[in-house]
Formats: structure tokens, C-alpha cells, sequence
């Protein structure tokens, strides 16, 4: 059995070895041997902490052909391709025949034989997987370094050793520091491998330390010299979904059970690295020579070819071997692998939760101008989640309106800066005219390249979508204009983006957390809208928002905050036909004292409220108390409401 | 000097494909075996290296060559210096089986200088040597090359397709085959019990368009290994069934001239298959998918044969391409100069191709995923075929090319370029243009889906089961989720063009209004997902121009293009439009046609047409004031012009019941809506396919016909319906009401799978409607239902009390005598003191600007309180 060092290291050996083993027996069904023994060792104590991640460190520090794990995001899915499952190639000197594995490679060995009739042909799937957009820094930088508790010291000596003194002649230490880059002579261009510390090191200047604060400093001093010649990667559009997002993007290679993947999924991704630079000369000469009058190239065009074939030093392929699902990108909290272990964890953390909801509604009602009213809300927005859908209606959203928002002092943004220290992932789109008439929000099927233009409504589910209206000033919305506005309250309405395949448009359901961010009401529709009522007065709010970004930075605090949100979003959630019985008298009484207070909307909504409210707290089951405490709300919201009823015109 | 040539003589992969395999009568040549060859399991086409190096040769290959010549005879006489002279027969394309076969084969005089069209669809065909099954495989060269004893034996190499048998049973397939049943239209206008395809030969030769095509289900019920072999071999099959074809039409027809030789194109392919199960067992195979060209290129000329020159001596020479590449001799024949040939370009033989992009039909897809798509090459007279947007069945050819060597590299990527070589092209929504047969549609139903659909046909309450599954998330509303359900099934449709009534409306329309937060947008949602062909449309956003079609210039071939627009685009589904109210008067205009005539004109840039848009229109309006006033008319609530309202066949108002009962149900419904158990779930996603499967089979297989019953119930609910009215001195329904009566009773028909409209059909049209009216057309003041509120935007009685309140006003001032000018707010209280009924101020200005229509008097200044009237001067 080949050692922990090899399997990581050497993972195509451990595959060719089985190839070679199962020559002799046809029917052993060494592929799916191969599978289970990566899987196999991955379940292994913390053997999944070793595997050396995509997301983290840089490329040119990675072994080729090494196991490496990604988290990344499915934004296209290309065509299936066949490929050469085993062929046998010939020694030109001795014509001695070898029978080789193509499986989980890009390219062949020399001298293949095209017509041995040993050749099958098999069939892999291509996903072109970015890192999960939007996500946030502190989400990038608790999993670099909680994931490698032993390599943080190792870290700061410096990665590059490591990972030199393990691999090949290829690796070079990072480039950065050598002089003499045209030595190469093929484009492996590591301007693509800096961005991603580069972006942490952008955001970690509002940053609060984590507590592996350590291995930070380390890293940005590492960067520096990098940072400096980036950008000029900017020919090959990586496709981000947001814009201004940076880091690796990949061409990952599925080998089974593709059916079982779906767009905009979070995936785990452990395969088998694969960069090399054949890949990119091939896709160089193809461009010097598209005069040519072959039939098998002409039918690409130079943009698909681009997109299909961008060179492996910038894009590159990840043979998979096993990939998981994720639940949530949270790295606080256990990914969902063995679900034993998870209930377990969230069983302990419930007692917790009431406590933890307090100091979390202190700090949101401190955020939110001294609003407790509206930070309860916030909290059930943020732990908001579709769970389900009945025939074409999402249950369990909660798109949040919060109207009133002071203007001054830039306060939507300082708002924003604490969610995205709260949720593992999130996006801000300021409602600016320029930006709705420009921005692309709906993904869009470009056919001459052959690939799905994204565009900012592409996320993964419950990345939090903060909206702010309070950018938004008259003037004329565009066509591109109101299709924006249009896809906006699709998404809040039925939590579905219908993406542009230029012939038939195509819905893909979706779980995004909305919060608008507005004056008045807002002009999209939203589930639930609180008017902020502010405790403190406009002359004193910058000197009040400067002391509130103060108290954001007691981490272990921050930190207890994340799991929370994170966690009540997980939990199961039961109504017991007692309770079922009361809330139905209870809306009965209601209609009966006065049908207008209350429709079938509003029920709706208080369901909702209730649930949301006895998750947050920990409840899994919904208790009469519960339920009167969303009533209870409820009724402070809508007279809160009352209030501010004729504020425009965009009342149905 | 052509650049692949080069490309293939530099090419690495040197391993020369005959040494390896033993052939040792193989000279062995400096192979182009570079991945070119199709990655096949099978083996197949090996000594292709044997042409690829050596022109063609000598004169008599050139002269056959030249158009007049007849393929045939030229390549079965090339003799190949390099190769022992017996093998090379049998590697040559046409050559087939025996050489008894091959003189009386070739249609001899038959061909009379009709010249055979390379098929390039087919790829290199040339090359495939016959081996003899029966023979030990080292010795397979031997058994082929005695041609004495090469009897029907003889098999082409890797397949096991016997030239001359196959030949023989196309033939009588051709000669014998009797579709009685057939239904396609290809075959109208041809006597069915006749042998179908020798039918077809007549018609080639009358019409001249050398093109067979095939149906495979025919050869399949005709001869099943027949069919087998051309599924697998299509590659060596199809070149049989033209030779098939030639022979049987020059016995024939031996007179006639064609263009070129008849080509046979199957079509059909049993095997159909998505494109998302296509997988490495059907390359090289005879496949048939769905879906919709995404891109068209340009043509692309391909080269067929080169021509050569020598620089020194002009000696001339034709090489034919190989699998794209074409071999350059090295050495002149005539003046043995080395490297002296040069390629003449406008002397060579090209093909037109043209590179097709397919995508999977979105209905094809598993949710959450990205279509697939697929390159397709169509050759010869197949370019142009189709447009970007078709939706087209394609025969063809399944490849698998492996990627090129790069010259500078020794090892190759392990990916195999794949595409489809056409055959046939067959676009499924081609009938929407002519007709309205769906039968070619052929959405097929397993026996078993037909069967459970069929069972729950029979079930008594599968119409109440039906509008129950009908968005059930959705509370109640039972009368509206049936009128919905009639929408989904339609009536029946009739032509009338022939009297010059045109096509009759069979679509039905449906309005909901009602208060905001009814779920009315959650029902059209619903809808909309239900149906195939469904829009959805807010009336807030889409503009006329939207709803309709454009015209727009392409940016890369400035020409004018039209776009359709939702209300096209749905055709034969349902157009759901949101905020209906909410739409400008202009866009509202345009619905007017689309609603009675099902077309839709455009004269816009010089294009004027008229498309069909044969669509129902799902609609919802919210009430002007936000909330429903029930004081008022529905034509006051919703403020929509009558003329539009009376085209709805159902105009549903949906409000808040506000009874405690329903409170209950309905608090119960939601609550269970937000626990109800994944299984649960599950369960009703099952329902939600069979209601589409439903809703699919009744549209397409069942057209109900008025009974004799059906019509007198539906003549007697007309007059009924009338009589209600007259009492009142009010018309209470209108011809319209009663098209609307007989859409709903067939529509009705249709849910009970029934052919026939029977009177229980006409009763529940009748209750529908007249739930329908109630709720819309009842009029507020009286209470009675009244359709001319929905016709003429005004209920009769109020219609009645105007004119009342106008001839009080004006007996009052003749009563006052010849006053000049009059006081607004005396006149008011003045005749309010006379009336004995409420006079509002409104019924006050209506009566007086009635009397100014009349010239009675004049209104001159008009402030809140104070109006001075003119009288006339009588």
C-alpha cells in the first residue's frame, strides 16, 4: 500500500498502480477501488487538513499532478468530452507495446497507438468552477489557517520550501524573486496565483485579527513583492460572477455521477492538479495556425477556444477524485461530511444559542442606531433560508426592506461592513442608476464563445445580497435598466433567476438573502419592511458610527456570532398539531374582530416570523410562545408601518 | 503547396498501421495513421496509408474523373503500383462483392453520364476492404484477393455487412415495402397500399431531385437486421443502398436524366436519442437527436480532389482527400522531378460544408443544469438547411476525432474532438407554419403513461381531481382553477376559412382581478410553469413593441430582422400577463387582434406580415383603487375599455371571502403548507407531471364534436341567457357568450378524454360562465347580472337612469320658462327637492352634458360651485 506521503504527492501512482493490478483480472473494477481509497483517506483523522488547498496557496507553490482540494463554485458547465480511458502506446525503439491509464490525465504518453484495438474511450464531464463568490475575507482567512493548525509555523518559514523540496524541477520558487522569467519557454504566468493574497491583503485593512492573527502578518509580508506586478492577467475573462473578484478558477474534470452536480452549486473539490504546460502550447499553436483547413478546427471559434482551452497556468484543470457538497462555506463550523458529527456539534451549540442571540441583538440594536425592534428583525433575515418550495412558491424566505435609512455618513456602507463580518458570504450592489443601466445582474448564454456569461445574481445559496436604494436617484432607467429591476423582484418574489440562453430563457431556482436598504419603501418588493426609527440624533451620527466600528473588534465575540447564524440556518423545524390548532383559532379570532388587519399574506408572513423566531433561539419545534411573540412584533412592526404609510407612491 | 500536407507528412505518429498488424503484403509506407481515424473500438480502415502517400495515378484515373465519367468504373481501375494488384479492387470504394457484381452491378449503361456526388457526409468510405468471414485472419489478404472463391462470404473488413446481400434486401425493401397506415405528410397525395418507396423513384424521376429519403422504422419493420446493420455501419451500409438505389432507378427509368446519382438519406433513426445520452458506443453509429440550432458559420468550401501540376513538364494529377488530408505527390510521373507538383486551387474539386451548432431543447433538461450542444457538419445541398433558432431532428453520423498532434510535441492530449456528419435535417416545427396537425409533433407517451392517463380519464371525478392539482398551494378558489384548467385544455379547433369566416377562436381567455395579495400572480406563475409554450409578461414592463415583434438590423448582415415578442412566441400555449391594468393603452391595443383573430399584423421597416399567435391569454388587473370597491361595476374597478373585457371568456373576481369557516381552512391549509414532510412533497411533484403528461395527450389526440344533445343544450342556454335580459329591457348575452359557452363545453370534453361535446359538458360551460358573470357582471345597484356592463362598459339600468335624470333636468328647465343662464348648485338642489330617488352629483353632470350633446343648453363657466348654463334659443 502506497504511504500518506505518496497519496498525496503521488496520487496518479497510486491510480496507475491499480490500473496495472487490475490487467490481470478485467473485472475487478479498479476505478471504483481508486475512488473508495481516496475516500477512504480522506476520512482518516485530519488527513483532509494535509491535502494542500487551491484556495489558499498560491499555484506556482503547488505540486502538478498532486492531490489538491478546492472550494469553489460551479458557474458553467461545458459539454462532455471523450477522452482516451486506456490506449496503448508503442516504444519507437523496441515497438514494445504498454497499455496506459488515460484516466485523470489531460495528455497522453508519447507514441500512441490510434488503432490498437486495446483503446476504449470514455466519457468526463467539464465544470468551470470559480471560488465561491462573494465570499468573505474572514471566511478565506480562518480556513488558510484553521484548516492547517500545524503548517502555521511552517507557514510563516515560508511555504515555498515545502512545497519545493517535495516536487519536480518544475516548481519554481516563487517567481516573484527570480529575475529571469523568459528562461521558461511557456507561458505558466503567475499573475493569476498572487491575486488571491493580494485581495486579502486589501481587505484585511478594516479586518479584525482573528486569532490566528500570526499567520497573516507573515503572509502579507510574503506578498508585497508580488503585489506589485499583477494585473496583467486581464486578457482571459475569468467569468467571476462579481465583479472585482479575484482567485483561481478552474476546469474541473468529473469522472461519475455528473448528473448529480447542478449549477451554482458549493463543492469541495479533492482531484488531482493538472497544469501542464502542454496544454497551453497547444493552445498557442492552434492560433498561429488557424488558417489552416482542418475540419477538426475550424469548427471553434477563436473566443470558445479561449474559454474552452485557456492555458493551465491560469485555469487549471482539476482531475476530480472525489468532491463533496457543501452545505455552507462557514469555517467556523464542521462541513456536513459525516452528519454524526454535525448534529452532534449543533446539539451542543443549541444550549448556547439564547445567550448568544442576546449579545447578538445588543450588538445589532447598537449597529442599528439603538432600533432593537429592527435588529430583531435583521437577525431573522440573516438566518432566513427557502427550505423548500411548493410547486412554484419558496418557503422559508425573508426579504427584509429596511426603510428610513439615515443618508448621511455613508451609513448603508458601514451597515454592509457588519454584515460581511457576520455571514460567510455576501455581495453589495449599490441600486445607482449607472449601475442598474450598466451592471449585468442576469447570466447570459454567450454562444460564440460557448459559455455562460455570469452576471452578480449568480451565487451560491444563502449568500446575503445587500441592496442599497439609498444610491438610487431620478432618472431614466434603460432597457437593460428595467430588466435589472425586473430580475430583482424575480429573485425576491419567487427566489428564481431566469438566465438569457438567447433563444428560450431558463429559470434556475435560487436562496438568496435580500436586504434593501432604503429611504422610503423600497420600489422592489420585499417580504417584510421595518422602518428604522434611530435613537440617535443626525448631528451625532458620525461621531456614534466611529465609536460603533470600535466594538467590532473583540473577535472570539465576532466569531460566536458567525456560528450562530450559521447554525440556526441548519436546524430542523416542526410544528406539533397542538400548536397547528391554536394558530389556526388564533388567525380565526383575528379575521373575526377586524378582516381587513389581517390576510392571507399576513399569515404567511407570521408563519415565517415564527419559525425564523424559534430557530433563533434555538427552538426546534414552534411553541405557543413563540408564536405570540411574532405576533407580538408583528403588531409593533405594522404600527410602526402605520405610521409611515403615505411615504411614496409605490403602494400597490 | 497546401498546408495539411505538410501537417501530415511531418506528422510524428510514424508507426505505420499496416506493419503493425501483420499485413505483410504492405509495402510498409511512411504513414499518415495520425489520430485522424475515428477512435472507434473497432478496428477498421486500417491500410488507409497505402492511398495516402500515392496520387492517383496514371491517365485513365484523370479522364474518369472528368464529370462525364461514371466514379464507379474510375476507381475500380486504378491500379496501384505499391500494392499487389488484388487487394487494391478490394479496397476501392464502390468495388463491392463478386465480379459478376461488379459488371452487372454498376448500372452499366444506366448511368448514362449521370455523375455520382461524393458524399462527404459519409467521411472516407473508400477504404474499407472486404474480408472473408469464414478465413483464418492472417490469411484474410488471400481470401480476399481470390476472387474466384469470394462468394457471399465476402464481409466488409470490421463490420459484418455483406455487400451483395445487403444490396439484394434493399432492393426489396425498396421494391416491396407497404406502409398502408402511413400518416406523414411526405407520403400525401400517394397511394399507401402500393409499394411506398418505388412511388418515391417515380417521383424523382418526374421531379429530378436525386434524393431518397428513408424512413428507418420502415426498414426496421421491413427487415430487423437489415436495420441493425445500418444503425451500426452506416458508414459502409448507406453507400449500398445508393448503389441499391441507382441500379433499381436506371432499370427503371432508364431515360431519365438526373443531376447526379440518387443519394439515399435515412431519417428516423429508432435510436433517437437526447443529446445528453450520447456516449462513446455511438460513435461511428446512425444516431437521430433533437435540438435547437444556436449558430450557423459561414460555408466553408471543402476540398474534395487537389489538383496537381507539374512546375516542370505540366503534367497534371488528381488527388482525392483522405480524411481531410490530402497526400502531395513527391515525385512527378511523367518527368520523375522531385517536388516539382504544385497545387492548382481553382482547379481543384470543392464541397460545400457548413459547421451547425446544436443545443438540447430546454425541455430535454434535467432542472439546474446548462444545455449541452453539439457541432454538426451539414454538407452539400444539407448548408442552409436550417436557421439559428430552428428546432430540428438530425440523422447523422456520430464522430469522435482525436485532437491533433502538435508537431513540436510528442504526446497528445487524451480528448477526442466529437461531432455529427448530417444526413438528414428534419425541422419539427415546420408543421406550426402550415398547419395544425400535431400529430407529427409526436410527443411520445410510453403504452403505460397512456394507459395511467387513460385510467384516470375514466375516473368520474377527474375533473374536480384535476383542478385540484392545479397549483395547489394555492387556497380554494375552485371555480377559478377549473375555468384555468378549460384554458389549459382549449376547445376544439375549426376552420372556416373556406366560407371566409377564417379560423375560429378554440383558445380561451381568462382575467382575474380582485385585491391585491389574492395570489393572483402566484396562479399565473403557476401557469406558466405548467405549460410548455407559456410567457409571462408584466404588464408594467413590456411595452407593445415587446409583447408583439420588432424589427431589428443584424448587426453583422444588416438586414432586417424580426423578433417576436411574447404574445407570438406563445403561440399555441398560454400568454400569462401580470399587472394587466397596469399596461399602457397602447400595448392594451394590440391585444384587441391577437384576442378574437389569433394573428398578429405588422407593417413596421418594410415588413409587413401577419404571424399567427394563436395563444390564450392568462391575465390579472388589481382594482384602480387598490382595493375592490364592491359599490362599483367591474369596468369601473379595473378601468379597462370594454371593448378588451368582452374578449375574455371568464372574467373571475377574486376577493376576500371573509367568512369563518373559510378562515379556518384556509389557516389550516397555509400552517400545513409550512410542515408538511418532504414525502408529502413529493407526491404532489408527481401529480404536477401527470397534469402536464394530462394536459399534453387531450391537447393533441382528443377533438371533441358537438353532439346533436350538446348543441340544442347550448342553443336553449343562449336563448336562455337572452331571455334573462329581455325581461328587464336589457341584452344579457351576446353571440360572443355563446362561442365562449361551446369553447368551454369541448374544452370540458377534452378533460374527460371524450370525442364527443355531451350535455353534462354544456352544463358545466354553463355553470362556469355564469359563475363567471356572477361574479363580474353583476351590477351593483340592482343586483342582476348584466352582461352589457362587460360589452358596453355600462350597466343597462344605469344606462336607464341617466336618460331618466336627463329628462327630469330638462322638464325642469322648460318648467323655470325662458331664463337665460341658470345657477349650477340651484339647479342641483332643485331637482334633487323634485326627485324622490338620490340624484348624486355625478348622475347631475352626466344628465346635464347629456342635454349639452343635444344642443338643450350650454354649459359656459364651470367652477366647483357656480355654472352658468345657456339655453339654447329654442
Amino acid at each position: 500500500m502506497p504511504s500518506t506521503h505518496d497519496w498525496i504527492n503521488d496520487p496518479l501512482g497510486v491510480v496507475e498502480g491499480m490500473f496495472a493490478a487490475s490487467q490481470s483480472n478485467p473485472n475487478s473494477g479498479w476505478e471504483a477501488r481508486a475512488v473508495e481509497f481516496f475516500k477512504d483517506r480522506l476520512k482518516e483523522k485530519d488527513a483532509h487538513t494535509l491535502v494542500p488547498s487551491l484556495n489558499d496557496i498560491p499555484m506556482h507553490y503547488l505540486k502538478p499532478n498532486s492531490l489538491v482540494k478546492f472550494r469553489c463554485f460551479i458557474q458553467d458547465m461545458f459539454d462532455p468530452e471523450f477522452y482516451m480511458g486506456v490506449y496503448e502506446t508503442v516504444d519507437p525503439a523496441t515497438q514494445a507495446k504498454t497499455l496506459r491509464c488515460g484516466k485523470y490525465k489531460d495528455v497522453t504518453e508519447c507514441g500512441v497507438d490510434f488503432n490498437s484495438k486495446n483503446t476504449v474511450t470514455a466519457e468526463r464531464q467539464t465544470f468551470y468552477c470559480v471560488p465561491i463568490p462573494g465570499e468573505n475575507p474572514w471566511v478565506k482567512e480562518i480556513s488558510s489557517a484553521c484548516k492547517r493548525p500545524h503548517r502555521i509555523a511552517l507557514y510563516a518559514a515560508g511555504i515555498r520550501e515545502m512545497y519545493a523540496n517535495s516536487s519536480q524541477a518544475r516548481v519554481v520558487p516563487s517567481t516573484s524573486y527570480v529575475p529571469s522569467r523568459q528562461k521558461r519557454s511557456y507561458e505558466e504566468d503567475d499573475d493569476m496565483d498572487t491575486q488571491p493574497q493580494k485581495q486579502r491583503e486589501a481587505h484585511a485593512g478594516p479586518q479584525s485579527p482573528t486569532e490566528h492573527h500570526g499567520n497573516g502578518d507573515c503572509k502579507r509580508q510574503e506578498t508585497e513583492a508580488p503585489s506589485s506586478q499583477t494585473t496583467s492577467a486581464s486578457h482571459l475573462d475569468l467569468n467571476f460572477p462579481l465583479p472585482g473578484e479575484k482567485g483561481p478558477s478552474c476546469l474541473v474534470k468529473v469522472y461519475e455521477d455528473w448528473d448529480s452536480f447542478k449549477l451554482n452549486d458549493m463543492l469541495e473539490v479533492y482531484g488531482i492538479l493538472s497544469v501542464s504546460p502542454a496544454l497551453s502550447a497547444l493552445a498557442d499553436e492552434k492560433d498561429a495556425s488557424s488558417s489552416l483547413l482542418d475540419p477538426t478546427e475550424c469548427m471553434e471559434t477563436a473566443e470558445e477556444q479561449r474559454v474552452h482551452c485557456p492555458p493551465a497556468s491560469l485555469v487549471p484543470r482539476l482531475h476530480m477524485l472525489y468532491a463533496k457538497q457543501l452545505q455552507h462555506n462557514n469555517p467556523l463550523l464542521p462541513s456536513a461530511a459525516t452528519s454524526e458529527d454535525n448534529s452532534a456539534f449543533l446539539a451542543s451549540t443549541l444550549s448556547e444559542m439564547p445567550s448568544v442571540r442576546e449579545e447578538l441583538l445588543a450588538y445589532l440594536t447598537h449597529v442599528l442606531l439603538g432600533d432593537a425592534l429592527a435588529a430583531e428583525y435583521l437577525i431573522l433575515h440573516l438566518i432566513s433560508n427557502v427550505y423548500v418550495r411548493r410547486d412554484v412558491l419558496p418557503l422559508g424566505k425573508f426579504t427584509l426592506n429596511m426603510s428610513g435609512c439615515p443618508t448621511v455618513a455613508s451609513y448603508t456602507e458601514r451597515l454592509y461592513q457588519i454584515i460581511q463580518q457576520l455571514v460567510p458570504s455576501s455581495h453589495y450592489l449599490g441600486m445607482s442608476l449607472q449601475n442598474m443601466n450598466q451592471m449585468r445582474l442576469v447570466p447570459k448564454k454567450d454562444y460564440v464563445a460557448n459559455r455562460l456569461v455570469s452576471g452578480a445574481l449568480q451565487l451560491a445559496k444563502n449568500t446575503s445580497l445587500y441592496l442599497d436604494e439609498t444610491q438610487l436617484e431620478q432618472g431614466q432607467l434603460d432597457t437593460t435598466g428595467v430588466r435589472n429591476v425586473t430580475a430583482l423582484g424575480n429573485l425576491i418574489s419567487w427566489q428564481k433567476v431566469d438566465y438569457d440562453f438567447n433563444y428560450h430563457q431558463m429559470e434556475f431556482p435560487c436562496n438568496i438573502n435580500v436586504l434593501i436598504a432604503s429611504e422610503g419603501r423600497s420600489l422592489l418588493p420585499s417580504d417584510c419592511q421595518i422602518h428604522l426609527q434611530t435613537q440617535v440624533a443626525p448631528s451625532h451620527l458620525e461621531e456614534y458610527l466611529s465609536t460603533m466600528h470600535m466594538l467590532s473588534q473583540a473577535s472570539s465575540q465576532l466569531n460566536k456570532f458567525r456560528i450562530y447564524l450559521s447554525v440556526a440556518r441548519l436546524l430542523d423545524y416542526s410544528i406539533s398539531d397542538e400548536v397547528t390548532k391554536s394558530v389556526e383559532d388564533d388567525f380565526v379570532d383575528m379575521r373575526k374582530d377586524d378582516p381587513q388587519s389581517i390576510s392571507a399574506e399576513d399569515l404567511h408572513r407570521m408563519l415565517v416570523v415564527a419559525r425564523l423566531l424559534s430557530l433563533s433561539q434555538g427552538q426546534t419545534s414552534l411553541s405557543r410562545d413563540s408564536w405570540l411573540r411574532a405576533k407580538h412584533i408583528e403588531a409593533l412592526r405594522r404600527s410602526r408601518m402605520e405610521q409611515h404609510k403615505c411615504v411614496n407612491g409605490n403602494e400597490p | 503547396m497546401d498546408p495539411s500536407t505538410k501537417s501530415a507528412m511531418s506528422s510524428p505518429a510514424s508507426t505505420p498501421g499496416g506493419r503493425k498488424r501483420g499485413r505483410n503484403t504492405n509495402p510498409p509506407t511512411p504513414s499518415s495513421e495520425d489520430p485522424t481515424s475515428p477512435p472507434s473500438q473497432r478496428r477498421r480502415g486500417q491500410d488507409s496509408s497505402t492511398g495516402d502517400l500515392m496520387p492517383m495515378p496514371t491517365s485513365p484515373a484523370t479522364d474518369m474523373l472528368s464529370p462525364a465519367a461514371p466514379q464507379d468504373t474510375s476507381l475500380l481501375s486504378s491500379p496501384r503500383p505499391s500494392v499487389p494488384p488484388n487487394e487494391v479492387d478490394m479496397s476501392s470504394p464502390l468495388m463491392y462483392g463478386t465480379p459478376s457484381s461488379r459488371i452487372e452491378g454498376t448500372p452499366r449503361s444506366g448511368v448514362r453520364g449521370t455523375p455520382a456526388r461524393q458524399r462527404p457526409d459519409l467521411g472516407s468510405v473508400r477504404k474499407a476492404p472486404q474480408v472473408d468471414l469464414h478465413s483464418e485472419p492472417p490469411s484474410t489478404d488471400g481470401a480476399v484477393a481470390s476472387e474466384s472463391n469470394a462468394g457471399q462470404r465476402l464481409v466488409i473488413w470490421g463490420t459484418d455487412v455483406n455487400v451483395g446481400t445487403c444490396k439484394e434486401k434493399f432492393q426489396r425493401f425498396l421494391q416491396r415495402f407497404v406502409d398502408p397506415t402511413s400518416t406523414e405528410d411526405e407520403n400525401a397525395g400517394l397511394d399507401l397500399n402500393e409499394p411506398l418507396y418505388m412511388q418515391k423513384l417515380e417521383e424523382i424521376s418526374v421531379v429530378g431531385d436525386p434524393v431518397m429519403n428513408v424512413n428507418c422504422r420502415h426498414v426496421q419493420s421491413f427487415d430487423a437486421d437489415l436495420y441493425r446493420q445500418l444503425i451500426c455501419y452506416p458508414q459502409e451500409v448507406i453507400p449500398t443502398f445508393d448503389m441499391a438505389v441507382n441500379e433499381l432507378f436506371f432499370e427503371r427509368f432508364p431515360d431519365s436524366f438526373l443531376e447526379y446519382q440518387i443519394q439515399v438519406r435515412p431519417y428516423n433513426a429508432l435510436k433517437t436519442k437526447s443529446m445528453r445520452s450520447l456516449n462513446p458506443e455511438d460513435i461511428d453509429q446512425l444516431i437521430t437527436i433533437s435540438g435547437m440550432v444556436i449558430r450557423t458559420s459561414q460555408l466553408i468550401p471543402e476540398m474534395q480532389e487537389a489538383f496537381f501540376q507539374c512546375q516542370v513538364c505540366a503534367y497534371s494529377t488528381r488527388v482525392e482527400v483522405d480524411r481531410g488530408r490530402i497526400a502531395e505527390p513527391a515525385v512527378c510521373r511523367h518527368c520523375n522531378t522531385t517536388h516539382s507538383l504544385a497545387l492548382i486551387h481553382n482547379r481543384s474539386v470543392f464541397s460545400d460544408k457548413q459547421m451547425i451548432k446544436i443545443q438540447e431543447s430546454p425541455e430535454d433538461m434535467p432542472a439546474g443544469q446548462t444545455p449541452h450542444t453539439t457541432i454538426v457538419y451539414a454538407h452539400n445541398d444539407l448548408v442552409d438547411k436550417v436557421q439559428p433558432g430552428d428546432r430540428v431532428n438530425i440523422t447523422g453520423i456520430y464522430r469522435a476525432v482525436p485532437m491533433r498532434v502538435n508537431p513540436r510535441q510528442s504526446n497528445v492530449k487524451s480528448v477526442y474532438k466529437t461531432h455529427i456528419d448530417a444526413i438528414h435535417f428534419r425541422k419539427t416545427d415546420e408543421k406550426r407554419l402550415h398547419g395544425l396537425d400535431e400529430e407529427a409533433e409526436q410527443k411520445l407517451f410510453t403504452e403505460d403513461r397512456v394507459q395511467t392517463l387513460k385510467e384516470l380519464a375514466a375516473k368520474p371525478d377527474v375533473y374536480e381531481r384535476l383542478s385540484s392539482a392545479l397549483a395547489p398551494s394555492i387556497y380554494e378558489h375552485e371555480d377559478i382553477k377549473k375555468g384555468i384548467l378549460l384554458q389549459l385544455f382549449g376547445g376544439t379547433r375549426k376552420d372556416f376559412s373556406q366560407t371566409g369566416r377564417g379560423n375560429f377562436r378554440a383558445e380561451v381567455n381568462i382575467l382575474l382581478c380582485g385585491d391585491p395579495g389574492t395570489s393572483k400572480s402566484q396562479l399565473l406563475q403557476y401557469v406558466y410553469n405548467l405549460v410548455p409554450r407559456g410567457q409571462y409578461t408584466s404588464g408594467k414592463g413590456s411595452s407593445a413593441v415587446g409583447l408583439t415583434a420588432y424589427v431589428m438590423k443584424d448587426p453583422e448582415t444588416r438586414q432586417l430582422v424580426l423578433q417576436t415578442g411574447a404574445l407570438v412566441l406563445s403561440d399555441n400555449g398560454i400568454c400569462c400577463i401580470d399587472e394587466f391594468d397596469k399596461m399602457s393603452d397602447n400595448t392594451r391595443s394590440v391585444l384587441h387582434e391577437v384576442m378574437e383573430q389569433q394573428t398578429l399584423s405588422i407593417a413596421k421597416a418594410g415588413i409587413i406580415c401577419q404571424l399567427n399567435a394563436r395563444t390564450a391569454v392568462l391575465a390579472a388587473a388589481n382594482p384602480v383603487e387598490s382595493q375592490w370597491n364592491p359599490k362599483k361595476t367591474t369596468i369601473e374597478n379595473i378601468q379597462l375599455p370594454h371593448t378588451l373585457l368582452s374578449r375574455f371568456d371568464l372574467i373571475f373576481l377574486m376577493l376576500d371571502p371573509q367568512d369563518e369557516a373559510y378562515d379556518r381552512r384556509l389557516a389550516h391549509h397555509l400552517v400545513s403548507l409550512y410542515y408538511q414532510t418532504e414525502e408529502q412533497m413529493e407526491e404532489e411533484f408527481l401529480d404536477m407531471a401527470v397534469l402536464k403528461d394530462y394536459i399534453a395527450y387531450a391537447r393533441t389526440y382528443i377533438n371533441p364534436r358537438l353532439s346533436e344533445e350538446a348543441s340544442q343544450a347550448l342553443i336553449e342556454a343562449y336563448v336562455d341567457m337572452r331571455k334573462i335580459g329581455s325581461g328587464r329591457g336589457m341584452v344579457s348575452a351576446y353571440p360572443r357568450q355563446l362561442e365562449s359557452l361551446i369553447r368551454l363545453a369541448e374544452a370540458h370534453a377534452k378533460v374527460r378524454f371524450s370525442e364527443k361535446v355531451e350535455t353534462i359538458d354544456v352544463e358545466e360551460a354553463k355553470r362556469l360562465h355564469r359563475e363567471a358573470l356572477k361574479q363580474s357582471a353583476t351590477d351593483p345597484r340592482t343586483g342582476f347580472v348584466d352582461i352589457s356592463i362587460l360589452t358596453t362598459g355600462m350597466s343597462a339600468t344605469a344606462r336607464k337612469r341617466k336618460e331618466e335624470v336627463a329628462q327630469a333636468l330638462k322638464k325642469l328647465i322648460q318648467a323655470k320658462g325662458k331664463t337665460p343662464a341658470m345657477k349650477y348648485q340651484q339647479l342641483l338642489d332643485d331637482l334633487r327637492g323634485q326627485s324622490e330617488t338620490a340624484i348624486t352629483k355625478e348622475l347631475f353632470d352626466e344628465a346635464l352634458r347629456a342635454l349639452a350633446d343635444e344642443d338643450y343648453l350650454t354649459i359656459t363657466a364651470e367652477t366647483p360651485e357656480f355654472v352658468h348654463l345657456q339655453l339654447e334659443p329654442e
